[in-house]
Parts: structure tokens; C-alpha cells; sequence
């Protein structure tokens, strides 16, 4: 018999995302009596996050909560987790692909020895053995893979499994203690700097707006893209080049190496349409473009297009909106 | 201290990709690369390096004949040595890892450079798998790394989701690259002649013990949904409708 966890964290995408990997949970599970399960990892979770962890149709919600995953470490993490999964016999194991999953859940594996699938973007568990599909080579192609494997992990990206879905139930919550008092690490946490931000998170917005090189400055972007997110309740995402000019934070990265969205709007402001940028972006809803040059690649992917200069149109863009 | 860097030959990201008929990825006159962010990791080995790291820098590829050519541009970079597994079957991360644990165990490196995702497979495991299996330190995605003196710990700033991270791992580790990590240098004709020179060992997959066989097997390729064309707009007004349109 299968059993099915899925790992969340408390620095993860927050309810969006759990949804999501809620949703892959029930269609991989479809052909069992036993449902799935979720583990969250992290420091003491808040009342209201306890409740929209039972809210997602789980048989059980696990806590393994430790002062010590305020810092955590992938190392730490990925031993309690091969504790907890060696003790109750799980055999399949999701997380989101936030940057905890794609850092521990590979190391996960390796501590029990068994295969990931990086990326899931649809499951078809009809069939005697899974079949999975993911994006490759920056989202050129979809490959299709077959697990035969009883024992396996996947990380799951949020924006393919956003359905409308009723939350259901109230899962039982159990308490398991993370054994993290015997582990000495090598690897010890020194410290981070979040950005904080008003806007919502990039990775589970309705709207995006992103800027790219041209927008020169880190005042001019936030004018600019952050005046025209904000008309629009959206968040601000950038290009590599931005990223790398200093124009925008790193955490704000659309594409093959950072985040992928998928939101109802997705507004391209001075940014090519590389196909490292394309592979984070092109399954929005609707894509508007802006760009001074009619020639340039994002306007293969977009809906509406506007061949203008960005310093000039965005001012008028967000007279209009706001 | 000994410096291991795992590079991947990848097809060049701006190569067209067909289909076979069977379904398979047409590779036909694509042209090769080492895997970018393995090139910033072997950057960063070689700079660290030139800045006064006491350091042998060895790469090792495991893949087919041809990546032989991916192994000699590294030496041309700036390794000292190189290791070829030949291997004409793709792997999967944990098959991969396996096969470079092997080779970390004759080569008892002090650190592991290695690219955070080959951008053919875009798996993003490998590096944690492998510190997974030899139960070493990992610090991913990384912008910046600093290793102490004494070549016993290395700090490592990392990007992640909601900014950056600063952790202290414990020689040896494995620590992925990010691509802010180091910007890879332009190889001049003499340093490519020279990298000729320089010794290239090569290992049969049997003698570091096989392919474990792992249950996962990619069946085929598909072309992602295409969308429908695009209209352009005249002006910024009738844009500011549509996006209403859009929101609503
Ligand atoms: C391994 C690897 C991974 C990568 N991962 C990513 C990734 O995750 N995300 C990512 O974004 N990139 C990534 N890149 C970089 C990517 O290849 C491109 O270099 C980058 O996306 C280009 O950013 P850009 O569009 O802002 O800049 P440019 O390519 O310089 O484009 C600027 C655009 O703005 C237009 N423009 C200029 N002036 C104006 C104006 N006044 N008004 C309107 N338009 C104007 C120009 O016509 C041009 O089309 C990666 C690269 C590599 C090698
Ligand atoms: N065949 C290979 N030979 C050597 N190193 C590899 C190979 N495949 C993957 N790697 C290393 O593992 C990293 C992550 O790969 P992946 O997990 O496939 O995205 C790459 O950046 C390389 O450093």
C-alpha cells in the first residue's frame, strides 16, 4: 500500500502553494483508500496556518515543529525528515518547488536512497505505474516519465495544479518530535536578509508586472513596475539583467533559474523574452508586452502587444488605471 | 587542498530542439557546451585560486566520448586535471550521484564545486544528492563562498526564495552554483593549446561499481501547448482597456 507525505515548511509559498501540492496529493492518490498526508517542518506554526493545513483534505496533518528549523538548515531537515519517513513507512514523498524543496528533498533521497522528479507539472495515476510530465531544457520541451519505482519523491510546481477546489475536512493534527537534539550538523545557519515586501508574493499572484534592463535604476523600476504593480494589487518580478544591474532584488528573478509564475497577468516591460525568462513566465493567463523593439521574442509569447518606449507608456499606463 | 568540480556536457541552450518521430529529442548538428553553471563553478574554483587558495582543481564529466571535448575547455580554463567516466546512457540525479561518490572516494576532495541545475534536465539534485550520500555539509545556490584559512569551514552566501542566506559549513562539502557566483572568463587560443597537455584519466562506469537501476525512465518528449498569436495594440490606451479586461 502507498503512503503519500507531503512536506511544507514555514518559510515556504504559504496557503497558495499548499493548495496546489494539496491538489497533486489527491490526483496522484486517486487510485487508493488511503489518502495523503502533510508534514509541516518549521518553527511553532501559527494557529491560522495549523487551520489551513487541515483544510486541504489530508488524512492527518504532522507537525514537527523545533525552535531549531527557525534556522534551517537543509542538512538538519532532511535528516529528520528521513527519521519521520523511515518510522511511519512512507513511501512517496512532495513538496513544493520553493527553494526548501529543491534543497532538501534531493538530499532527502539520497539519505533513503531513492529517486525525484524535479518539476511535476501533471500526473496520470491511472495507469499501473505513474506518469509524470516536466518541463525541460528551459520549458523547450515536456518529458514524460514513467516511475515503476514503489519509492520516490517529486517536487511540484504550484502554478500547474491552481484549481478551484472546495477545501475540504478538517485533518487530525499529530505531534512528532523532530529527534533534531542528536544531530550535530556541519553545517551551522549564520544569518539572512529577507526583503520585505507590501507587495504579494511573486510566486502566487493574480498580477505581475516585471521590468527588465531598460529600466536602468532601482528608482525607476519601483516608480515604474512597482507604480503599475500597485495600481494593479500585483507583485514585481524582473529579468536576470535587472537582477544583475542592481535595478531589482534577486528574489524577484522570473525564469528557468528563478521563479516560476503563472499568474492571470503577466505585464513584460524592456525585457527581450529570452528563453531562460520565457520558461518562468510563458504559462500566465494573459502576457502584455512592452517594448521599444517590434522584433523582439517576448512578443511570440504575448496576447497584446505595444511597440513603445517603457519610460513614456508606463506613466500613462498607470494615469489610466489607477 | 583539493578542489572537485562535476561539469555536464549540455546542448547549447540556443540550438533548436525537434522531435524525432519516436518522440525523442532530435540532437542532430546541436551544438555542446559545459553546462553554465558549472563553468561559474569552475570560475569560481580557478578565481579562488588565483586569489591565493593553495589548490589542485580537478573536473570530472561523466558522459559519452564527445564530452571529452567539454573536459579539455575546462582545463583550458584553469583545471589541472581531468576525469572522463564514460558513459553512453543518460542518468538519472541519484544514478549520477552515485557514480560521483565513487569518484569522490579515490579522489578525497575538500570541497565540491558544482553547477546548481544542468540546464538539459533542469533537475536541480544532484549536488544534494551527493552530499546526501556522503553525509557532507551542503550549501546550494550559491552567490558567494569564503573559505577560511585553514581550509577547515567556508562561508557561503546563498539566494533563495525570499532574499539570501549565510551559512558555515564544515570542510569538505558540496556547494552549488548560482549564476551570480562568478562571471566565467573569455579562454584565449595559447591557454587552449596548452589544456592539451594537461592529463585526462579515464574511468569505465563498471569500475566505479555500475548504474544502480533506479524505476524511473523518461518515456518520450512533447512540445508544450503553443499559444494562440497576439494582437498589437495601436497605444497605451486601448492596452489600459485590455488589462482592465484582464483584472476584472
Ligand atoms: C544559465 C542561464 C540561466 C538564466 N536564467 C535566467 C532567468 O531565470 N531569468 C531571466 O530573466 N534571465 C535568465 N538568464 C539570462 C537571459 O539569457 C537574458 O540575458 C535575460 O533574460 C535578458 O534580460 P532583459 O530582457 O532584461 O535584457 P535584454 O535582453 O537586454 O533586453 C532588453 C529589452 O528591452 C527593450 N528595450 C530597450 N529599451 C527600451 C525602452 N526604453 N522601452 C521598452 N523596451 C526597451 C529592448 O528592445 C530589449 O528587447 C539566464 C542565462 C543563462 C545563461
Ligand atoms: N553527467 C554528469 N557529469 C558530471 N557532473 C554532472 C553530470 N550531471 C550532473 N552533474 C552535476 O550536477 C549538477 C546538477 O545537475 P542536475 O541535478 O542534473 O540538474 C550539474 O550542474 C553538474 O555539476
Amino acid at each position: 500500500m502507498s503512503k503519500l507525505l507531503c512536506l511544507v515548511d514555514s518559510a515556504g509559498a504559504g496557503l497558495g502553494a499548499q493548495a496546489s501540492l494539496a491538489t497533486f496529493a489527491a490526483d496522484l492518490c486517486i487510485n487508493w483508500d488511503s489518502g495523503f498526508s502533510i508534514c509541516y517542518v518549521g518553527s511553532e506554526p501559527s494557529a491560522e496556518s495549523m487551520a489551513d493545513l487541515c483544510s486541504l483534505g489530508a488524512m492527518e496533518v504532522l507537525v514537527m515543529a523545533d525552535e531549531q528549523f527557525a534556522r534551517l538548515t537543509a542538512d538538519a531537515a532532511a535528516e529528520a525528515i528521513r527519521t519521520l519517513v523511515i518510522a511511519e513507512g512512507y513511501n512517496i514523498l512532495a513538496a513544493d518547488c520553493s527553494s526548501f524543496g529543491r534543497d532538501v528533498l534531493p538530499r532527502a533521497c539520497a539519505l533513503l536512497d531513492i529517486p525525484m522528479i524535479s518539476d511535476v507539472i501533471a500526473v496520470d495515476a491511472t495507469g499501473p505505474a505513474p506518469m509524470f510530465r516536466r518541463p525541460v531544457c528551459a520549458g523547450k520541451l515536456i518529458a514524460k516519465v514513467e516511475v515503476t519505482s514503489t519509492r520516490y519523491a517529486c517536487t511540484v510546481r504550484a502554478s500547474a495544479f491552481r484549481r478551484e477546489r472546495v477545501p475540504s475536512g478538517n485533518s487530525p493534527v499529530r505531534r512528532i518530535d523532530s529527534g533534531l537534539d542528536g544531530i550535530t550538523a556541519g553545517t551551522e545557519w549564520v544569518g539572512a536578509s529577507h526583503v520585505e515586501s507590501k507587495r504579494p508574493d511573486l510566486s502566487n499572484a493574480n498580477v505581475v508586472v516585471s521590468g527588465g534592463r531598460p529600466l536602468r535604476d532601482s528608482e525607476t523600476y519601483e516608480r515604474l513596475i512597482g507604480g503599475l504593480a500597485d495600481c494593479l494589487h500585483g507583485a514585481t518580478g524582473a529579468t536576470r539583467a535587472a537582477v544583475d544591474s542592481g535595478i531589482a532584488a534577486n528574489d524577484l528573478q522570473v525564469g528557468q533559474t528563478g521563479k516560476v509564475v503563472a499568474p492571470a497577468l503577466y505585464i513584460a516591460a524592456g525585457i527581450s523574452g529570452s528563453i531562460q525568462h520565457l520558461a518562468g513566465m510563458k504559462d500566465s493567463k494573459v502576457i502584455v508586452a512592452i517594448n521599444t523593439d517590434p522584433e523582439a521574442p517576448i512578443f511570440s509569447v504575448a496576447d497584446f502587444g505595444l511597440v513603445a518606449d517603457l519610460h513614456t507608456a508606463i506613466p500613462e499606463l498607470i494615469s489610466l488605471l489607477s | 587542498m583539493r578542489i572537485l568540480v562535476p561539469i555536464k556536457r549540455t546542448p547549447d541552450p540556443n540550438s533548436l530542439v525537434r522531435l524525432t518521430a519516436d518522440a525523442q529529442i532530435d540532437l542532430d548538428g546541436c551544438k555542446w557546451i559545459v553546462n553554465p553553471f558549472d563553468e561559474i563553478a569552475l570560475e569560481e574554483a580557478v578565481r579562488q585560486r588565483e586569489a591565493g587558495l593553495d589548490a589542485e582543481i580537478v573536473v570530472v564529466s561523466i558522459g559519452p566520448e564527445e564530452a571529452a571535448d567539454q573536459l579539455r575547455a575546462c582545463l583550458a580554463m584553469g583545471a589541472d586535471r581531468a576525469i572522463h567516466v564514460c558513459c553512453n546512457r543518460s542518468l538519472e540525479p541519484i544514478q549520477t550521484a552515485h557514480l560521483l561518490a565513487a569518484v569522490v572516494a579515490t579522489e578525497q576532495p575538500d570541497l565540491i564545486l558544482m553547477g546548481k541545475q544542468a540546464i538539459d534536465g533542469d533537475q536541480n539534485q544532484t549536488g544534494q544528492m551527493l552530499a546526501g550520500r556522503l553525509g557532507w555539509p551542503q550549501a546550494t545556490f550559491a552567490s558567494t563562498i569564503t573559505i577560511s584559512d585553514n581550509h577547515t569551514t567556508a562561508v557561503v552566501e546563498r539566494e533563495v526564495d525570499t532574499g539570501r542566506e549565510t551559512l558555515q559549513v564544515r570542510l569538505p562539502a558540496v556547494v552549488t552554483a548560482d549564476l551570480r557566483l562568478a562571471e566565467p572568463r573569455y579562454v584565449a587560443l595559447p591557454a587552449i593549446i596548452r589544456a592539451r597537455n594537461k592529463p585526462m584519466a579515464n574511468v569505465a562506469v563498471d569500475d566505479l561499481g555500475g548504474v544502480p537501476d533506479c524505476g524511473v525512465r523518461t518515456v518520450g518528449y512533447e512540445l508544450p501547448p503553443s499559444r494562440a498569436p497576439g494582437v498589437m495594440l495601436p497605444d497605451a490606451a486601448s492596452l489600459a482597456a485590455k488589462i482592465r479586461e484582464a483584472v476584472q
